[in-house]
């Protein structure tokens, strides 16, 4: 919980956001983060993120499952309740593949959808600071993070110079709490009284 | 221009007009913002009648007991089981276009996936009611799960497939949800961000779950989406597989074959593919989403739809020759005698299955047909109707004469209060989608915007350039 002083530029061209995006990074300033409406492939390596674990986590939840129903289904049939079905083996693998199937996707893909949430904070009555409402509808819109030593006017006129069609400074809460997007939140600082 | 993904001119483009970003939001979100129109009320009231009539139907039937149908001694399973394998049918399609075709990387599903998988999440949920209400004392379908219980534990029969269709069903539906909602957050974020209104501003603000539009959490939506495709892949083949399981591993004549696993899959995507048209005929007209679900994705539908179509004819032929060839006299019969022989007391079933589903989608072959919203849509209605008298022949003309001929004289047709359950079930469906269509969008925004820049009418001109360059050329300049 901490409010921020961030510049803000908004793009409207995603091949002007690239070359921006490269720019902001060699001049030395920190890109918070950059909001877009759709999923822009290569702009997470242009910002320098690393690559996500998420399918190394779903393919863990899956192995899970997969344990779980065998191990469950193998306790139940071997040991807890036998049932002599035409002589058949107690053991019988063969039948039980389709529901470790399903128990596998099952459990990947609600761990994945669940860790998801998690590391992005989403989830119902999540409210959140956001830059630019049209960040979701057409603008591409990044947010410098400002310190102590940043100079506020040579970063607004550095992101005008590369593209940037609106630039603004704002002072935003970074992480979420609990809130909804009809009512008005009084955080706690006023903007005024936070970092400059 | 080197950022954008190249695509040739050979492909006619997925939005038509004069698109830019903001424009793509305008459309889509349009209809959910404006007030709902006299037709959307008209249907929507017909859909909750149904709906009423349906929960009537199924009172009764929780009230009175299964005597309420007339299931009998031998048809044990009639409309309910028939509608049940309808209903998962249908919801195959959705999932065949929002996680197959995304592996596949076609484009074209951006502008129907939206609407193809909440139809999925409908028909899902229609379909469980049979099963779960066949039950008859529907107040114990609990038993059905593997809880520590009191009586013993007694377990359930992890070897039935009975059982294996329980999990199947639950875990596609929930897969099916978790998959749709996670790609719907970002259009919401939308709503939310354009709402004027208070209630809009609470419901949207809620149902976005605080979505920023942060490049890392577009990272992790990428790789979440296409895990969950390679996940809902393989399930969506699985699930009609379960299904027609629980036919296969039977002995009964008529259900006992090898073929059913392929046959069923490709049956459900050819009648999901169907009732898919059927909705976005109606929705991209009323809504006014021409432009975004155009007559290109009508015609790639329908080539979809006279493929199927003929795996379907093909396993038809299949199972009638094995019947034959097996030389199993009980097998045989069934076909002779139950199905082929239209003097037989269900014979007319299995020629207006042959005629829907095998003939009229070869209609499909002419490229005149596939891009006529009239024949399509027609089409779209006889193949469900014909899908649907796929699975009442397979299931009732196997049943109604057993191995007892003295159990044989009972001819098996539905109460008004077995009709009316599955009349209730449309109900449900279209009520839910009436809703959906209007409180959520029903074309995937964000994966539209993603596209236009290389699949747009107005943008595809500018490509032209890169056309005329050499390769060498090309991978050169757009080589980092």
């Amino acid at each position: 919980m901490a409010i921020k002083k961030f510049v803000v530029g908004c793009f409207d061209d995603e091949q002007v956001l690239f070359p921006a995006v490269k720019n902001v990074r060699k001049a030395g300033y920190r890109i918070h983060d950059v909001y877009t409406p759709m999923p822009i492939h290569g702009l997470d390596a242009a910002m320098g993120l690393r690559d996500t674990s998420l399918h190394t986590a779903g393919f863990i939840y899956g192995i899970a499952g997969t344990t779980t129903a065998f191990s469950f289904i193998t306790w139940v049939f071997t040991t807890d309740w036998p049932m002599n079905i035409g002589g058949k083996p107690f053991f019988s693998l063969p039948a039980w593949i389709p529901i470790m199937f399903e128990l596998t996707v099952l459990f990947s893909a609600v761990g994945m959808v669940l860790t998801f949430c998690y590391l992005c904070q989403l989830a119902p009555f999540v409210k959140k600071d956001h830059f630019h409402l049209r960040a979701t509808d057409d603008l591409f819109v990044m947010a410098i993070e400002c310190t102590d030593k940043t100079n506020e006017t040579e970063v607004s006129q550095f992101l005008s110079n590369i593209g940037a069609i609106d630039v603004t400074t704002q002072y935003k809460e970074t992480g979420w709490w609990l809130g909804r997007y009809d009512k008005e939140t009084q955080l706690f600082g006023k903007p005024t009284e936070a970092v400059s | 221009m080197a950022l954008l993904k190249y695509e040739s001119q050979v492909r006619p483009p997925l939005v038509v007009g004069d698109k830019d970003y903001h424009q793509v939001t305008e459309d889509i979100c349009r209809p959910v913002e404006a007030r709902p129109s006299t037709l959307w009320w008209i249907g929507f009231i017909i859909s909750v009648l149904m709906l009423l009539f349906g929960v009537v139907s199924v009172t009764r039937e929780v009230w009175f007991g299964t005597g309420q149908w007339n299931l009998n001694k031998t048809v044990g399973w009639g409309w309910d089981i028939t509608n049940f394998v309808w209903w998962v049918g249908i919801g195959h399609a959705g999932t065949l276009i929002s996680a197959i075709l995304l592996l596949f990387r076609q484009g074209w599903r951006t502008g129907v996936n939206r609407a193809a998988e909440a139809m999925t999440i409908f028909a899902v949920m229609c379909a469980g009611q049979f099963p779960i209400f066949h039950m008859g004392r529907v107040w114990n379908a609990f038993f059905t799960l593997p809880y520590p219980n009191t009586r013993g534990p007694l377990w359930v029969n992890f070897n039935s497939p009975l059982l294996w269709d329980v999990f199947a069903i639950s875990t596609y539906f929930t897969v099916s949800l978790l998959f749709w909602y996670a790609g719907l957050l970002p259009d919401l974020a939308t709503l939310r961000d354009r709402a004027k209104e208070k209630w809009r501003k609470m419901f949207y603000g809620i149902t976005a779950f605080g979505w920023t539009g942060s490049t890392k959490h577009w990272q992790r939506h990428e790789a979440l989406s296409l895990v969950l495709a390679g996940l809902a892949t393989p399930l969506v083949l699985s699930v009609h597989t379960i299904v027609s399981f629980d036919f296969a591993t039977s002995v009964i004549p008529g259900w006992h074959t090898t073929i059913f696993p392929p046959y069923f899959v490709a049956g459900a995507i050819f009648s999901g593919f169907a009732m898919v048209q059927t909705l976005l005929l109606v929705t991209r007209k009323v809504l006014n989403l021409q432009q975004y679900i155009t007559i290109e994705h009508i015609e790639v539908m329908n080539k979809v739809i006279v493929l199927t179509g003929s795996i379907v004819g093909i396993a038809y032929l299949t199972e009638l020759f094995m019947a034959w060839y097996s030389g199993v006299k009980y097998e045989w019969f069934a076909f002779e005698q139950n199905r082929v022989n239209l003097s037989s007391p269900y014979g007319w079933s299995y020629y207006i299955m042959m005629g829907c589903n095998v003939l009229s989608p070869q209609i499909f072959w002419f490229r005149k047909m596939r891009r006529n919203l009239y024949v399509t849509f027609f089409m779209s209605i006889l193949v469900n109707i014909g899908m649907w008298f796929e699975r009442f022949v397979i299931i009732v003309t196997s049943l109604y004469r057993d191995y007892l001929p003295s159990s044989w004289s009972t001819y098996y047709s539905p109460t008004i209060w077995e009709v009316g359950f599955y009349i209730g079930t449309f109900g449900l469906f279209f009520t839910c989608y009436f809703l959906f269509a209007k409180f959520f969008p029903v074309i995937a925004a964000a994966e539209i915007k993603h596209i236009l820049k290389k699949s747009g009418d107005n943008y595809k001109e500018q490509m032209t350039v890169v056309e005329e360059e050499s390769v060498d050329q090309f991978v050169h300049d757009t080589a980092h």
